[in-house]
């Protein structure tokens, strides 16, 4: 197991294999925390109106039952949900997250337990400033409950494929004139800058007409300097046509496969 | 190197298929058990499915499809790599951890007495030393009284059958329940400040009990004190030094003193204990909250003294049982 650079944790199987966890960052965190609360503060209200209307039976028994109902629901939202969708609670589930085992192991219910009771001290003093310094100390930005848990939050992956009929759509391509480049080209293009292109090219319309221009020449210039094709290939091309060429020749076949939803 | 991402997408995507039902089939039901052959093709899978992944380091242009084998291979290596049962809630093996992790972690719940009583000596001493240190030891308005003074109030108004918790018992004992597991809780929780907060904690709490003791035994009134405590706190504060317990043993995993086992393994091996521990102590501070709210707030005439003691003496007769022998191999 070790802590890769751009804030994942790797692990790597006694086969060999190596898979990755995206981690959490603690901002992320934080807003998923406040969708928390707000479904807490929620479902506390709830829980006061069912009490309200006991109360007209029975003012003890009602605020008795409130005040427990308080509790469990403060206490029980994190470990309920957690153990139920597999380590994730609503705030997580709409920002992509996930707790997961820190080694890769199926999530225990001890942990998620544990994780959630640690949350008093990672509280303290006010606003997780505990948790959130310890999230921002650790390796694998774990808060204190994490740490004692083996756990850690990590992003989802997102399995959805681009739509490159959209971003690089299928037509005459002057790079394929010269396929040992356009090898060379996929051998050595890293997946950050392919995720790049993909991203500036589906956005490509929000920019600044001047800023589209810059991006898409500085990025030409990026996958040129990787395989050098001839001039007379780039000769009358646009940074833009450029790189919508490079990412037809990354995705040759006509896009990735469709992945299982 | 795959030379031909299509085709070899092409060739292994039935494989993948497979897995991915296989383990949305084992995810779905946790409990679930395959019959040999299915583990056999599982593990069949597993293998090449991660050695597609291995092969897809040599082709960088495919995030999305290497996220997809990473997501198959990490889901797959929890579930054949997970040596632990799948938790299933059995009534008697659940009541039975709770016994079993207290006396597998004797040595931390001594360490919890131990600071406990040291803070009871501290809290006699300071009150005997100076009684106008009742102020800050004991910050409750129901103890600035008097001991004598607050006996013969509560016993008169016995005796004219006032009933000042009438119409809020329930209510009483609910905040005595969420007020005292949170105590216990953070004493656990607090264990993760490598066990410095529970010592306070638990510190703090043998103070107050001491200087109360003191306060009441120096003023003649130990039969009033008995017959008020024990009834709840026979369970009460023994679940409060399980907290301590549990704080401790967290602490202790996270030092591992003459340990060698990386710490993420030492606090692996201890989580279910912890949790089996407190969510014991939990039960008992309900218990302990309806005997506060509905019986040791009535004392003599309402409620004999001697049969709040024996009561009380019961109940930490048989929590010593159930902790000591229950669940027994």
């Amino acid at each position: 197991m070790s802590h890769g650079a751009a804030a994942s944790l790797i692990i790597e199987t006694p086969e060999g294999v190596e898979f990755s966890y995206a981690l959490a960052s603690p901002v992320t965190r934080a807003l998923a925390w406040l969708l928390d609360a707000a479904a807490i503060v929620l479902l506390s209200q709830g829980a006061g109106r069912v009490c309200e209307w006991l109360g007209s039976v029975n003012r003890d028994w009602a605020a008795a039952i409130q005040a427990i109902l308080y509790f469990a629901i403060s206490v029980g939202y994190g470990i309920a949900l957690e153990w139920r969708w597999h380590g994730q609670t609503l705030g997580k589930r709409v920002l992509g997250l996930r707790v997961v085992d820190a080694q890769g192991l199926r999530l225990r219910l001890s942990q998620v337990v544990l994780r959630n009771l640690l949350r008093l001290v990672d509280m303290l003093p006010i606003a997780y400033l505990v948790g959130g310094v310890a999230s921002a100390c650790s390796r694998n930005c774990q808060r204190l409950g994490d740490l004692a848990a083996g756990t850690i939050v990590a992003r989802e992956p997102s399995l959805a494929a681009p739509d490159l009929e959209q971003i690089a759509p299928a037509r005459y391509n002057s790079l394929l004139a010269h396929p040992h480049l356009a090898a060379r080209l996929r051998s050595r293009v890293s997946p950050e800058a392919v995720s790049i292109a993909v991203r500036a090219v589906t956005r490509r319309d929000a920019f600044d007409p001047m800023a589209r221009i810059e991006l898409f020449q500085e990025l030409a210039a990026y996958f040129q300097s990787l395989a050098s094709f001839p001039d007379a290939v780039r000769e009358g091309l646009t940074g833009e046509q450029y790189v919508l060429s490079v990412l037809r020749v990354i995705y040759r076949w006509g896009g990735p496969p469709g992945l299982p939803s | 190197m795959i030379v031909d991402l299509p085709r070899f997408v092409a060739a292994e995507r039935a494989y993948w298929d497979e897995l991915h039902a296989v383990l949305a089939k084992l995810e779905a039901d946790p409990e679930g058990r395959l019959p040999l052959s299915e583990i056999e093709r599982l593990h069949y899978l597993y293998e090449r499915c991660s050695s597609d992944l291995s092969r897809m380091d040599a082709f960088a242009t495919e995030p999305p499809l290497r996220a997809f084998l990473e997501s198959l291979v990490s889901r797959t290596y929890s579930v054949i790599h997970e040596t632990r049962a799948p938790v299933k809630i059995r009534w008697k093996s659940a009541v039975q951890a709770f016994p079993r992790a207290f006396r597998r972690h004797l040595g931390a719940f001594r360490l919890a007495v131990g600071v406990t009583l040291l803070g009871c000596a501290f809290g006699w001493f300071a009150l005997h030393v100076d009684p106008r240190n009742k102020a800050f030891l004991l910050p409750f308005p129901g103890l600035q009284v008097s001991p004598s003074e607050r006996v013969a109030h509560e016993e008169s108004a016995g005796a004219a059958k006032e009933d000042r918790l009438k119409g809020v018992k329930a209510t009483f004992a609910a905040e005595l329940m969420t007020h005292n597991t949170q105590v216990t809780v953070l004493a656990l929780a607090m264990g993760v400040t490598f066990g410095a907060g529970t010592l306070i904690l638990l510190f703090y709490n043998g103070v107050i009990l001491g200087a109360v003791a003191a306060d009441y035994i120096v003023g003649g009134q130990g039969v009033f004190l008995a017959g008020w405590l024990l009834p709840h706190g026979s369970i009460e504060i023994p679940a409060i030094l399980l907290g301590g317990q549990a704080g401790f043993v967290l602490a202790g995993a996270l030092i591992g003193w003459g340990d060698r086992t990386p710490r993420v393994a030492r606090l692996r091996a201890v989580a279910a204990d912890l949790v089996a521990i407190v969510s014991g102590a939990g039960v008992m501070l309900i218990w302990a909250g309806i005997v506060e709210a509905f019986v040791s707030q009535y004392h003599q005439p309402v409620i004999p003294y001697s049969l709040k003691i024996a009561f009380g003496l019961c109940e930490l007769a048989a929590l010593s049982f159930f902790l000591g022998w229950v669940g027994r191999e």
